[in-house]
């Protein structure tokens, strides 16, 4: 398993080809990236807070419950705070599994629980205004399907 | 104990985390008690609902036990990814 929440921008090519080459046996590598959006136009950057210590303990929370869920030989996640623009990647996350089933599914938990349960929050800067994202009861309902 | 304010609850309140002395025994008391400081903390609890909060650093509810915490966190409903 590898965590990193950080500022710096990341290289998601040369990530994506590190965490491959590392999974003896695995037969499938699946990836997910975030990437900002201007939603509304306008949108000059984006500034993503996070709880620090917290953030770290609940993305590995995340990470293990997927390998207990799942068949899964490793899982990174990468999330990024700070200042970004639009097209900058936020975040990535990437699963390895024997299959391809549980790679996506567990790819899937992951995203589902780092969009409401991970401390991180965003702001929008567009022009002179800026505004909290709202987090959107789709994204909260959609940790249901995850219960037992 | 510490407590510590995220994203526009800490902008509401005007700082990040600062540390009180308190005998609640809940979340609940704990906001109870900060609501009857000053008109900024009124504001910033004024709708539990659209409210989170971790105590040392666990998700939790606001009837959670907080006699043995250090650390208590609000913040807004999260928006990762």
């Amino acid at each position: 398993m590898d965590i990193r929440v950080q500022e710096a921008a990341f290289d998601l090519g040369a990530e994506t080809g590190r965490f491959a080459l590392r999974q003896a046996g695995m037969g499938a590598v699946v990836t997910f990236t975030g990437i900002v959006r201007d939603v509304a136009g306008g949108l000059d950057h984006m500034e993503v807070e996070h709880y620090p210590g917290m953030t770290e303990k609940a993305l590995t929370a995340m990470a293990e419950e997927a390998m207990g869920r799942w068949d899964l030989g490793d899982v990174l996640i990468i999330h990024r705070f700070g200042r970004m623009g639009p097209d900058e990647r936020i975040m990535m996350v990437a699963t390895a599994s024997r299959h391809r089933k549980d790679a996506f599914a567990a790819a899937e938990f992951l995203m589902d629980y780092l969009k409401s349960r991970a401390p991180f929050w965003k702001k929008e800067h567009t022009g002179e205004v800026a505004d909290w994202v709202a987090a959107r009861d789709e994204d909260e309902d959609a940790l249901d399907r995850w219960q037992p | 104990m510490d407590i510590l304010y995220f994203a526009w609850v800490r902008e509401r309140i005007g700082l990040p985390r600062e540390q009180v002395e308190t005998q609640a025994a809940t979340v609940r008391e704990l906001i109870a008690e900060l609501r009857g400081r000053e008109e900024r903390y009124a504001a910033a609890f004024a709708d539990l609902d659209a409210l989170r909060v971790a105590v040392d650093q666990e998700l939790t509810d606001f009837d959670a036990d907080v006699t043995h915490a250090r650390e208590v966190a609000f913040f807004p409903p999260m928006t990762g990814g």
